[in-house]
């Protein structure tokens, strides 16, 4: 038998059609962008979206790829639809008590200890470099150990999950105390504000677009740590466990569809957490338009 | 040098809080032991002792942990499966490999980005939403689809860290490469510079600041991701925390977590040292 030459794969009229759905597609965008409508800000990153997924349903389709590596979109979707019960107790599971009672605990924890750190200069200079050390470090490592401490259900992934959190959060706020400038503490000392009164009419208020900054960045990391810390054991709900348990089932579209959800609960919760930043500090330039 | 006594201070109270935490954790086993043998209760000095070095504590002691960690460096032939070095060097290969790829793939991103405003207005919110995305969740699927496809364990890790580091890349890159002043542009313009040329001497080179900010953020987002990923993999220091997991090796859990923070250290140290050099030469040391 005569090897097929390496370049036989451009011949294949399915490449043809696809890349040309993509160059499509692209054309329309780049002509899309060219409007200053308030709606095309919306409609280009959509129209890339649905392009991508419909060009990942079309050449998994075409080329036949092997469900078990790559499921199509439509399987997923499908998939999703008849689960509903599953991926909503692996969520509450998860997200719900996992993620979102630790997300809690650790970020007043770390507010509050920030607070506590703030009128202790000695304190300031000590864990503050320890402090950024540590939230530079990988700590989901630590899951193993939480697991052991509390068990396999969702305490050792609140618990990770306030680990995690807690370090981001800790440093932004403490950045976040020192931004009021001295002009302004100045102001308070000649209205003869106690420290409290300064606190949280001038401080807090003036901290709070960097400790949004945090609590975004913990978001996101709150679902990473509830999720990873099921892969070192778990009960037989949550996502973390069902993603390991249909990896080893070969069914690839459980998984995703796992995934997909996780994607829909993290962006959900990181916009409602945009969403307050907005209504909370509504008086900073970054928000103004 | 002001804040050394400080910094001490706050670590000297981290060990006694350590310690005084392993004696809380452990003597319920020493209590135990006491109980089966049909001894008298000991007494809390002696309980304390006997805290200090036990085969499996909940909580290894300090010195526990040193002692295992300097074992399982030094005291290996590096060749072994059970050197902590072997390990960390699977872990180091994927992390710098999945680094460079994400380093790489950002950069092209950015230049797409800063020049091409549909690829702005498409590319740049699903980045963005990609990272609300718990990769990690994905890490054990994308095990599976790399090893049907042939790929080593190490091209694994080492797309897992990409997808960690590129994100963090893309966003610097993005502001350095916009970050030249108006005048600047205008002044390369009244030259009648070509596009090659302004973006080879003005924008990439005033890029550099903040690319090595990311540069210092994504290595350590590389990391974890070869951590992660290697906890569906036989060797590194994930797979080591998983095995240690598995069999209550607590000792051994904790060397590995020490290792992988020390690592993290040594890359980050590593990619500031290269930041200052590369600032001083191109003359924007601060």
């Amino acid at each position: 038998m005569i090897a097929n030459p390496w370049y036989l794969f451009l011949l294949d009229p399915r490449l043809w059609c696809l890349l040309a759905f993509w160059a499509g597609a692209w054309l329309l965008n780049s002509e899309l962008s060219k409007g200053r409508a308030a709606w095309v800000r919306y409609a280009v990153p959509l129209v890339f979206g649905v392009t991508v997924v419909v060009l990942w349903q079309a050449g998994v389709t075409a080329y036949g790829v092997n469900k078990i590596i790559l499921p199509p979109p439509s399987d997923v979707i499908a998939r999703m639809s008849t689960s509903v019960p599953t991926l909503w107790a692996d969520l509450v599971q998860t997200f719900f008590k996992g993620a979102l009672s630790g997300y809690a605990i650790g970020c007043s924890a770390a507010v509050l200890v920030a607070i506590a750190i703030d009128r202790s200069p000695f304190l300031q200079a000590g864990l503050l470099p320890v402090g950024n050390f540590v939230a530079a470090l990988p700590i989901v490592g630590i899951a193993p150990i939480l697991v052991m401490w509390f068990g396999f259900d969702w305490q050792s992934k609140a618990a990770v999950v306030v680990v995690m959190v807690f370090f981001p959060v800790l440093v932004n706020t403490i950045a976040g105390l020192a931004a009021s400038d001295a002009m302004q503490r100045d102001l308070m000392a000649t209205y003869s504000a106690s420290y409290w009164q300064t606190l949280f009419k001038l401080r807090l208020p003036a901290a709070m677009p960097f400790i949004f900054n945090g609590l975004k960045i913990a978001t996101t990391l709150a679902l990473i740590g509830a999720i990873v810390a099921e892969f070192f054991g778990s009960p037989i709900v949550g996502m973390g466990f069902r993603i390991v348990a249909e990896v080893g089932r070969s069914s690839p579209d459980m998984v995703w569809a796992e995934i997909a959800v996780a994607a829909l609960a993290g962006s959900a919760f990181y916009g409602l957490v945009a969403l307050i930043e907005k209504r909370v500090t509504f008086w900073h330039p970054s928000q103004r338009n | 040098m002001k804040s050394i006594v400080p910094i001490l201070s706050v670590l000297l109270t981290i060990i006694a809080v350590w310690y005084a935490a392993a004696v809380w954790m452990n003597a319920p086993w020493v209590y135990d032991q006491a109980a089966r043998a049909e001894q008298t209760v000991p007494r809390p000095w002696q309980v304390a002792q006997a805290t200090m070095n036990q085969d499996r504590p909940v909580l290894p002691t300090p010195h526990q942990v040193i002692s295992e960690l300097l074992r399982s460096t030094f005291g290996l032939p590096v060749s072994s499966k059970k050197s902590l070095v072997y390990h960390a060097w699977v872990t180091i290969s994927g992390t710098l490999l999945g680094f460079v790829m994400g380093t790489t793939l950002g950069v092209l991103l950015a230049v797409g980005i800063v020049y091409s405003r549909s690829m702005e207005m498409s590319v740049l919110p699903w980045a963005i939403a990609s990272q609300m995305v718990p990769i990690i969740a994905l890490a054990p699927m994308l095990a599976v689809v790399m090893h049907a496809v042939g790929a080593t364990p190490l091209m694994t890790k080492a797309v897992i860290s990409a997808y960690l580091s590129f994100f963090p890349v893309v966003v610097g890159m993005v502001k350095g490469l916009r970050s030249p002043e108006v005048m600047q542009l205008d002044l390369l313009q009244t030259y009648a510079a070509p596009g090659g040329a302004v973006f080879w001497k003005l924008r990439l080179p005033s890029s550099m600041p903040y690319f090595f900010a990311s540069v210092k953020v994504g290595i350590a987002a590389s990391l974890v991701g070869a951590i992660v990923a290697e906890l569906n993999q036989q060797a590194g220091l994930g797979a080591r925390l998983l095995q240690g997991s598995y069999y209550g090796q607590t000792t051994q859990i904790w060397a590995a977590l020490f290792l992988s923070a020390i690592l993290a250290a040594v890359l980050v140290m590593l990619a500031g040292r290269i930041e200052r050099r590369v600032l001083a030469r191109m003359g924007m040391a601060r």
